[in-house]
């Protein structure tokens, strides 16, 4: 019981510092969302046209001409390719983009690191949470299209921001180790987008997990007997986007299994990526 | 005595200097381990506490370890060795208005820079209207701050620092920054801090103002503590340092130089040919220098100067300047400077005398301090300051009353 109230409390730990700096966060991220799109003539509009096109590319391709077979929202009944890719597409987008923009933190801070002395944790945050607002504006404009296409998605809200707040935590955590590897190698900046590249088309995003099944199936017949969906479901992103998906496109609760995966995957992602930060923490001012 | 603002007790920091920096992966796995590094000590075993209410000063030659024992009180970098304890809240002026944002305004920047010094929003709120208006940036606060001059950056940057109201403000050479106007205002107001007592930690390596300002001095010297104590003794040294065989002769008299020649007298003479120490403006005075060199010295050069009781450096003239070539000198032998009609007022100097090689760049002798003469009241009598500068008034005709001001 101890080691469980411990261990909550070292997940707790990260969070806290943060609640103790967050005005300091809530300026950098300002800062963040503010710098982001300043001199440009669409300004915001940009965040939005960015998962637009995807958007449109991958409904193209895989809803036109790969033709993707995917169920009808169940108990929703909303029945759109484009509108099931969405559901899973803006989480993952939002990861990503968190992800890197949580990784250059401290380098592209580089001359604030190594003059003042503050939380520099907060800049990791300040880096995913500025995404982490885009994604809250899509994902409101993805609800509206969803409510017109017939699906109820309002009665989900608070377990679709719950959720989104763990995609957050599991993306800063993740950040956290990121940015401090970029400090000593730079090819991580470099490494991370190709490695993302391979993580979403591994995810089923433009295609059912339904997919990857029958794939092992066909498999297994050839006598391939191999624990391929296991194994595909381990990738914490496969659970996450299932999760938004069952919560957007389908308006049901997601299966326990994948919640508490999506829990546990966050709370050890949080723990080492603060226990790696704190470890190099002090170094990083002399380091960049 | 109240706990001090802050104590070093025995840091020690080093820095890795990589032999070929590598921040790539791939290096480092074909070497199978990180870079070869030597440790370089930019700090060794280093104690001194800083009083609390007290003006501290930290100087020695770059490379000395001055400014990275200021970022590691800042806790900017953290010693190898050794702890480092602040009592109270700590600002650090180090690069002014670094993390300010090119394309937020200057109002925006406040207040981030303000969070990120550690000034919740409520405080800045209060303290608007005086960072705007101590920077003097008040009709452009709220345009990008990329638009800002250069002066008008570092002076945010200084206002939103010094607004932190903070017990100990660790300060590194932005003393040089801003115009003449802006650095008497941060005077006043590091005056104030020291009024209210807080405490503050210079680092510079100009000494002028650490002489006046510093309650007390700390010398580094590669890495290692060489003295702490009263600025006027330690920034003596220091200055002095640079130059060889310096001797400190009784009567506050200090001599330097190579020695191939020596000053051995500096006399004042009044107009009549008498020795004095004691004349007034307007007189006719003659320095006179009494030198012997020990081997024939080609060309040499003898500079004069004086300077207020108060280190104020009023005038210097040499030889070279004043017309007067010395093909050599050998022996003993005597130089004279008339000065018709003395201009200065009423104050105590001294004369500096030297002997210079042709390019003086090399010193044989500098004799500083050693001889001290005060000026009387004489004419033309003036009303203030330390030189006469002779002019006269004239009022000019009136305008017709009828014709308006311009």
């Amino acid at each position: 019981m101890s080691a469980i109230a411990g261990r909550l409390t070292r997940t707790a730990g990260p969070i806290a510092e943060l609640g103790r700096s967050r005005e300091l966060l809530l300026n950098l991220t300002l800062r963040e969302i503010r710098g982001k799109y300043k001199r440009t003539f669409f300004g915001h509009g940009w965040s939005l046209v960015n998962p637009l096109s995807l958007i449109l590319i991958y409904t193209i391709v895989f809803g036109q001409f790969l033709v993707v077979n995917i169920a009808p929202g169940d108990p929703s009944g909303v029945d759109s390719f484009a509108l099931f890719l969405t559901s899973a597409l803006l989480p993952w987008m939002f990861f990503a983009n968190a992800l890197q923009a949580g990784m250059g933190a401290i380098t592209s801070n580089a001359n604030l690191v190594q003059r003042v002395h503050f939380p520099r944790q907060v800049l990791v945050a300040a880096g995913v949470l500025s995404w982490t607002v885009s994604f809250a504006i899509e994902l409101a404009v993805l609800a509206v299209i969803l409510t017109i296409a017939g699906a109820s998605v309002w009665p989900w809200v608070p377990v679709i921001v719950l959720a989104m707040a763990l995609l957050t935590l599991f993306a800063y955590g993740f950040a956290l180790i990121l940015s401090v590897a970029n400090v000593y190698f730079r090819d991580t900046q470099h490494f991370i987008p190709i490695l993302l590249q391979l993580w979403f088309f591994l995810t089923p995003i433009v295609y059912p997990i339904s997919y990857v099944r029958d794939a092992a199936n066909r498999l297994a017949a050839e006598g391939w007997d191999l624990p391929i969906d296991f194994i595909y479901r381990l990738n914490p992103m496969q659970r996450f986007t299932d999760v938004f998906r069952d919560l957007m496109y389908d308006n049901h609760w997601p299966s326990l299994a994948d919640s508490l995966y999506c829990v546990g995957a966050t709370a050890v992602l949080l723990i080492v990526g603060y226990a790696v930060f704190k470890r190099f923490e002090p170094r990083l001012a002399e380091e960049l | 005595m109240a706990e001090p603002a802050v104590v070093i007790d025995r840091v020690s920091k080093s820095y890795r200097l990589y032999h070929e920096r590598q921040h790539s992966l791939k290096s480092t796995i074909l070497t199978r381990r990180r870079s070869r590094f030597e440790e370089f000590w930019a700090l060794r075993d280093v104690s001194f506490e800083v009083a609390r209410g007290k003006t501290f000063g930290l100087i020695g030659e770059n490379g000395s370890g001055k400014s990275t024992l200021l970022k590691c009180i800042a806790g900017i970098l953290q010693p190898n060795e050794g702890s480092i304890v602040t009592n109270g809240r700590v600002a650090a002026l180090l690069e002014l208005g670094s993390g300010f944002h090119q394309e937020l305004t200057g109002r925006e920047n406040v207040y981030l820079n303000g969070s990120i010094l550690g000034l919740s929003k409520r405080e800045i709120d209060e303290k608007f209207e005086q960072i705007a208006e101590f920077a003097g940036v008040d009709q452009y606060i709220d345009q990008p701050v990329k638009n800002y001059s250069s002066g008008m950056y570092v002076r945010l940057g200084f206002a939103v620092a010094i607004h932190l109201d903070p017990d100990i403000l660790l300060v590194d050479e932005v003393l040089a920054v801003g115009d003449a106007s802006f650095q008497r205002k941060c005077m006043d107001k590091f005056r104030e801090l020291k009024l209210a007592g807080k405490t503050v930690v210079l680092v510079s390596h100009s000494t002028g103002p650490m002489r006046t300002f510093c309650d007390e001095v700390a010398r580094l010297e590669h890495g290692r503590l060489v003295a702490v104590g009263k600025p006027e003794q330690i920034i003596d040294d220091y200055v002095d340092e640079g130059q060889e065989d310096v001797q400190h002769l009784p009567g506050g008299a200090v001599r330097s130089g190579s020695g191939e020649a020596r000053i051995t007298d500096l006399a004042l003479l009044d107009a009549s040919g008498k020795r004095t120490t004691h004349v007034h403006t307007g007189e006719e005075v003659t320095i006179e220098v009494t030198f012997e060199a020990r081997e024939r010295i080609e060309k040499p050069v003898f500079g004069l100067s004086f300077e207020s009781v108060d280190g104020i450096y009023v005038w210097e003239q040499h030889t070279r300047d004043g017309g007067l070539e010395i093909d050599a000198i050998e022996g003993t032998g005597r130089i004279r400077y008339t000065i018709p009609n003395l201009l200065l007022q009423p104050e105590e100097f001294y004369i500096h005398a030297s002997i210079l090689d042709y390019t003086t760049a090399h010193s044989y002798d500098v004799l500083r301090n050693s001889f001290r003469f005060r000026v009387g009241r004489g004419t033309p009598v003036q009303s203030n300051g330390i030189v006469s500068i002779p002019g006269s008034w004239e009022r000019l005709a009136d305008r017709a009353s009828a014709s308006p001001v311009p």
